[in-house]
């Protein structure tokens, strides 16, 4: 009987570490690196101090504060490490088992922690770090993703993603790249580096439709949640912005493709479909961003998408406004694809004949040649136009660019559509 | 820690910035305590490339350029981490033509 109970009590503390590593690991793990100056003895001591967690908490009890006593137990791990290290004594089986006595939590108070937490994002997200090192190393270590489930969803080979993360590391050893948030004079454009790799991980999982499709969806959330993490950490205008961006894209997944899998386009979706909660949070960080008046092109996007999410049928959008917040975006970020997407929205105000002529003006100047959505533009303008010949060209110019399997889906059917 | 700022400049622009500005970057950085070294060089045409192989000296005129850019001096410094080195870096006047290629400096293993 003393048995069992002892038994289920081993396992609810089982519960427990669990449910501390999932909470608490990233907060530690950052703390660490402080702490021990170097990203894989801090790996090393995050794991050690579950090790010790495992053995001394059923017999112990669960501490009162458990993060504060992993980094203490991380801490003391890896400094007797090193010290047997040096001497080169051979492992002292006595001095492995013995217990942690958790220290005073100077470097664990919450406020020091959570400039951990940050520390951690500007570092992984370091200029001088390569672009798709810099994706790597904030999932893997910010968001705790095993480097197999990165590869799997970037549809990278895993030991080529390895080696990104153990250059990326080396490069901040080596090369001393400061584990801190950067000074206000730098913060706006680190920040921009910090966002566009939230970003870029968004549209990876945002625009799957290669390979299993679950697992890349997953980094839509995953975005989102280090998105959460840094307005939490730092809540800049445009760090909302642009979590607001991704919370008004998401909340139209389950209404973006059909049931087989086939793309639906922003007019023909399902408005019922879209995730109103989520909604209701982007409007309101939009809002936010907007009133601060230092937004960017992140929060003028999300602007834009807020209006999509207002109109509760696609006949009741509100073109005009859309037209305005694009120009808006074209003179914060010009680009021939802004230019492209308010050619489309001015079709939607003032007729497909005012669109077409935008776009034909950005394709003779020989911007966007090559790229796919702007000959679908085209297509779909002239078929509304009833120039059929015309639409059929671009569609068939669009369908030898594209690469993603339901884009071509979607494309197709509309020239079969063409032929009727 | 030790940097290297490695200065690459085209062959049509090694003069684009006056020497003057240079001698005042050198100055202000010795002020700042960070300079360790300091030379503009002359261009790669004038280099010599020697190798030693199984023991026996070969010398062969200038190294095989791969790029426009060649190197066009150095800033040798000590900065407290990589951020102040890309500080640093950015203030070297020829950034503006070129490039600077900022390496940290190994110890060597005794």
């Amino acid at each position: 009987m003393m048995r069992l109970v002892a038994v289920a009590a081993t396992e609810s503390v089982l519960e427990t570490v669990n449910a501390v590593y999932v909470s608490e690991s990233r907060r530690v793990l950052a703390t660490l690196i402080r702490l021990l100056g170097d990203f894989d003895a801090a790996e090393e001591a995050l794991h050690d101090a579950f090790r010790a967690a495992l053995e001394q908490w059923p017999r112990d009890g669960v501490p009162s504060n458990p993060r504060s006593w992993l980094v203490s137990a991380g801490r003391f791990k890896a400094i007797d490490g090193l010290r047997r290290q040096k001497r080169f004594d051979p492992l002292d089986e006595a001095g492995a088992a013995a217990d942690i006595a958790v220290e005073p939590e100077v470097w664990s108070g919450d406020e020091s922690v959570e400039d951990d937490r940050l520390r951690l994002i500007f570092t992984c997200c370091h200029p001088a770090l390569a672009a798709d090192a810099q994706v790597a190393l904030t999932l893997r270590e910010v968001c705790g993703l095993r480097t197999e489930e990165i590869a799997n969803a970037f549809l990278t080979p895993a030991p080529t993603l390895a080696q990104r993360i153990v250059r990326a590391k080396a490069k901040i050893r080596d090369a001393k790249i400061p584990y801190q948030v950067p000074a206000r004079e730098e913060l706006a454009e680190r920040l921009d580096t910090v966002l566009r790799v939230i970003y870029l991980v968004f549209n990876e999982g945002y625009a799957a439709s290669s390979g299993s499709t679950v697992t890349r969806r997953d980094l839509s959330g995953e975005a989102i949640r280090l998105g959460r993490l840094l307005v939490d950490l730092l809540p800049e205008p445009e760090a909302m912005g642009l979590l607001a961006l991704m919370l008004l894209h998401d909340s139209r997944r389950a209404a973006r493709t059909s049931a087989d899998g086939d793309v639906v386009l922003l007019d023909d979706q399902d408005r019922s479909l879209w995730d109103r909660e989520q909604i209701g949070e982007g409007l309101r960080l939009v809002r936010q961003a907007l009133s601060s008046q230092r937004f960017g092109a992140y929060t003028i996007q999300a602007a834009i998408a807020a209006v999509h999410a207002d109109a509760r049928e696609a006949s009741a959008t509100d073109w005009g406004e859309i037209v305005g917040l694009y120009d808006v975006l074209l003179r914060l970020n010009p680009s021939p694809v802004v230019e492209l997407n308010r050619a489309v929205a001015v079709a939607m105000r003032d007729g497909p004949e005012a669109g077409l002529a935008l776009v034909d003006a950005i394709l003779a100047r020989g911007d966007l040649g090559d790229y796919r959505l702007a000959h679908a533009a085209r297509a779909e303008l002239c078929r509304r136009l009833g120039r059929t010949s015309d639409a059929r060209a671009s569609f068939e110019r669009a369908l030898t660019l594209t690469r993603q399997e339901p884009e071509r889906r979607l494309l197709e059917r509309r020239l079969a559509e063409l032929s009727k | 820690m030790k940097y290297l700022c490695l200065v690459y400049l085209e062959s049509g622009k090694l003069h684009a910035v006056a020497d003057r500005e240079c001698l005042a970057c050198g100055d202000g950085l010795r002020k700042s305590g960070m300079l360790l070294a300091a030379e503009p060089l002359y261009p790669v045409e004038t280099a010599t490339t020697v190798r030693v192989r199984n023991g026996a000296v070969s010398v062969t005129d200038g190294p095989f350029a791969e790029t426009k850019e060649q190197l066009a001096g150095f800033y040798l410094i000590d900065a407290r981490d990589l951020n102040e080195a890309i500080q640093v870096a950015a203030k070297i006047p020829p950034a503006r033509e070129g490039s600077v290629e900022v390496r940290p400096v190994r110890e060597l293993n005794p």
